[in-house]
């Protein structure tokens, strides 16, 4: 299953290596990673995809990386009311002929063009993976000549259902 | 005197070294075990400044510091603290650090580096320390300024000895062990992101005592955890107050007296009948202390197939890791132990249990081939406990020789046994036990180990020498990578491959070249004669112990089988 989770870690050197290590190290499927700071200083979040077998693979993965010194808060957000991004831009194959169709496609995505030369056109599209990833099919019979994505960021909308089953991983509560 | 030492250093120049000496002072070092180098030069110029302050060990190899600061642990309960060089000073470290972090000791490793300006242009004796150790330490650090560094110091400490023992590696590059600091230091520090939970949640500690209540076959896992949390008196109270059978793993030997009449012994791969069929039969587990390693569990599938399962750990990450458990407790050992005796221990309803678990231990008890002329290692490791009334602190290497002395060394008391059980670190045995005699200068430290791994650390017989640690070392020499030997015999129909094959130098000569007393044994006669003496003084020994090349270790659990699949239980 695909899961979403966010850690809060202290920007110190080395954190990124220890955190990245561990996944590897216990051997979890990683579909994507994206850090940034956040609104404190020295603190930064990491936002991963995740695909885990089951409840107790996932269990394992948010108190291993609970367990690192630098890590300050584990969430699995998957099932909580989110809002969550991603970019990608995609260099499609496009001669003049085309470029209009191609505009026709990706307007109702909300996609922009950002750069364009003789041969091709880079396409910019921001949304959650899904809008993402069907974006990229449409545009994948034109010739796909680059494309880089930035993995997912996320994290919880200002107002949670009441009725949202909130999953809690820790032992403590 | 470490006072007035640390007066001295203070009016000096205060280099970043200095100040690693001072925190080191501070944090009631007694004992160092280092190697120098290029790196770490300006830090044994303070040590040369602080003479007195602490003991520094020089071992021959770094391999021999970090093994010898892991028994000093060990034994003791104190962080065993090394320093090793740049480059391959720190790579010679690696060995130990898996070891200390798959066995939770505390050990905290200084390891020069090279100049901050320099990092990462491959200069001379530079190694990615940091990349290379955060996979096996519980935290590390590479200090960037020379401000941070008594806070690094202290956190490394506190790291290393709270919640889950752990090594902690502290990187410091040599422009800042060697420059000069005026000011004083912060020194105070906050670690938001690790609180470990030491006190049970009460209401996890009644579903226990409710499962206990109801339980018929209960059983207690004991792991080295008791004995970390130095709880073992209390286990005692909780498993006779409720008359619960214990079965200790490898490492927890020692958490419960092995001649106690609710000890089941050890369980696992090489464990007792007894032991494993209590495992496997009971329908409440409560492990206190111990990780599910997959040498004691066997094929989970067949691990306590009908039991409810309390897991006691301080750490988080260890429960439901390997064994699906009803009941977690997020605690120390000996504070949940406290919890659970202050319940009441109405007395439970599980006198066939007690009966069945007595019956097992009593009709299928460890055995072993005695011969005429030669020596079994396990009546060797009978001839050790019964000479030294099972008192000694007991080091082993790994291999055959470290199973016979787990299951015949019946041990009493806790902090007696060191051993590497989650790496299995061939050479571990010797300089643990140098390392053991230093925590603990009134004990008896019997060194026990295989002919193989003996040759991969006994550089350290300089050790012996020069401080005259009157260690005994017991070589028990079968001639072969005994439990390779075992394994191919088993599982490989008998193909020897570089099991058997060796040279081996003549290990009296070696001591003697060591100008320590050297003894072969060939017969039980001369054991006999000469262990009883070689004990009684307090001189190190070397005793190269000839015994049964193709002896065995049994009982046994195959790879992938089951507890209840041992083989080897009866002759
Ligand atoms: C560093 C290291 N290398 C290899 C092994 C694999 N190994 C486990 S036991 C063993 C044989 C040890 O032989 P010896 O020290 O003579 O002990 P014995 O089994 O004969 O008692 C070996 C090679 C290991 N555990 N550690
Ligand atoms: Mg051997």
């Amino acid at each position: 299953m695909k899961r979403i989770v966010t850690a809060i870690v202290h920007n110190r050197s080395g954190v990124l290596n220890r955190v990245t290590g561990l996944l590897s190290k216990r051997q979890f499927n990683i579909e994507s990673i994206s850090v940034g700071r956040t609104e404190t200083e020295g603190v930064s979040k990491m936002t991963f995809v995740v695909e885990v077998e089951d409840e107790r693979k996932l269990e394992q993965l948010t108190k291993q990386l609970n367990k690192q010194i630098d890590v300050l808060k584990v969430s699995d957000i998957t099932d909580k009311a989110i809002v969550a991004r991603e970019l990608a831009m995609v260099k499609v194959i496009s001669n003049p002929q085309i470029r209009s169709e191609i505009q026709g496609i990706i307007e109702p995505f909300r996609a922009t063009v950002i750069d364009v030369s003789r041969e091709s056109m880079t396409v910019q599209v921001t949304g959650n993976s899904d809008k993402v990833d069907a974006l990229i099919d449409l545009l994948r019979p034109y010739g796909i000549k680059e494309l880089a994505r930035t993995g997912l960021t996320a994290f919880t909308r200002g107002h949670q259902p009441q009725v949202a089953e909130i999953k809690s991983y820790s032992l403590l509560k | 005197m470490k006072a007035e030492a640390a007066q001295k250093v203070k009016t000096a120049p205060r280099t970043g070294a200095d100040l690693l000496v001072d925190s080191l002072i501070e944090q009631g070092v007694d004992t160092l075990f280092g190697y120098p180098g290029g790196a770490v030069l300006p830090i044994y110029d303070a040590i040369y400044r602080a003479e007195g302050s602490f003991d520094h060990v020089l071992p021959r190899h770094e391999q021999g510091a970090i093994h010898a600061a892991e028994g000093y642990a060990r034994v003791s309960g104190r962080p065993g603290v090394v320093i090793g060089t740049s480059g391959p000073g720190a790579t010679n470290l690696i060995t130990g650090i898996a070891d200390a972090m798959m066995d939770s000791l505390p050990v905290v490793i200084f390891t020069g580096q090279v100049a901050k300006g320099v990092i990462g242009t491959d200069a001379f004796q530079e190694s990615d320390v940091m990349g290379i150790t955060t996979p096996i330490t519980k935290h590390n650090y590479q200090v960037q300024q020379i401000e941070e560094l008594p806070r690094v110091v202290k956190e490394a400490f506190h790291i290393a000895t709270t919640g889950r023992p752990g090594p902690v590696v502290v990187d410091i590059p040599k422009d800042i062990s060697s420059k000069v600091h005026e000011k004083d230091v912060e020194s105070t520090f906050h670690l938001p992101g690790y609180q470990p939970t030491v006190h049970p949640n009460p209401l996890q500690i009644n579903k226990l005592h409710d499962a206990l209540l109801q339980a018929k076959k209960p059983v207690i896992l004991a792991g080295a955890g008791i004995i970390h949390s130095k709880g073992s008196e209390d286990l005692q109270n909780f498993a006779k107050n409720y008359s619960i059978p214990v079965v200790t793993t490898l490492l927890g030997l020692g958490s419960f007296p092995g001649s106690d009449e609710l000890s089941l012994g050890m369980g696992g791969m090489h464990g007792t009948y007894s032991a494993n069929r209590a495992l496997y039969e009971c329908d409440l587990l409560i492990n206190i202390g111990a990780r599910f390693d997959d040498r004691l569990t066997g094929n989970l599938e067949h691990f306590a197939p009908n039991a409810k399962v309390a897991h006691v750990d301080i750490d988080p990450a260890e429960i439901g890791k390997n064994v699906p458990t009803t009941i977690p407790i997020v605690s120390d050992a000996k504070a949940a132990l406290e919890a659970l005796n202050k319940r009441d221990a109405a007395k439970l309803d599980h006198q066939e249990w007690l009966d069945k678990t007595n019956k097992n231990k009593v009709e299928y008890p460890l055995w072993h081939d005695d011969y005429e002329d030669q020596i079994s290692p396990q009546w060797l490791m009978k001839k050790v406990h019964a000479y030294t009334q099972g008192k000694s602190i007991v080091t082993t290497d790994v291999g055959q020789h470290q199973m016979w002395a787990a299951q015949y060394y019946s041990f009493h008391q806790p902090n007696k046994w060191v051993t590497s059980g989650g790496l299995g670190t061939m050479g571990f045995g010797f300089p643990a036990a140098i390392g053991a005699q230093l925590a603990s200068p009134e004990a008896s430290v019997i060194s026990i180990v295989g002919d193989g791994g003996f040759q991969m650390t006994m550089q350290e017989l300089s050790l012996l020498q020069e401080r005259k640690i009157p260690v005994k070392v017991v070589i028990v020499n079968n001639q072969a990578l005994g439990m390779v030997r075992q394994w191919q015999e088993k599982f490989y129909e008998e193909r020897y491959s570089h099991s058997l094959a060796q040279s081996q130098p003549d290990f009296v000569k070696l001591a003697e070249s060591y100008e320590i007393p050297g003894y072969k044994i060939e017969t039980k006669e001369d054991l006999e004669r000469v262990l009883p003496d070689v004990l009684n003084n307090d001189q190190p020994a070397v005793i190269d112990c000839r015994v049964m090349q193709m002896e065995n270790v049994y009982p046994m659990i195959a790879p992938g089988k089951g507890l209840h699949e041992m083989i080897g239980v009866t002759r």
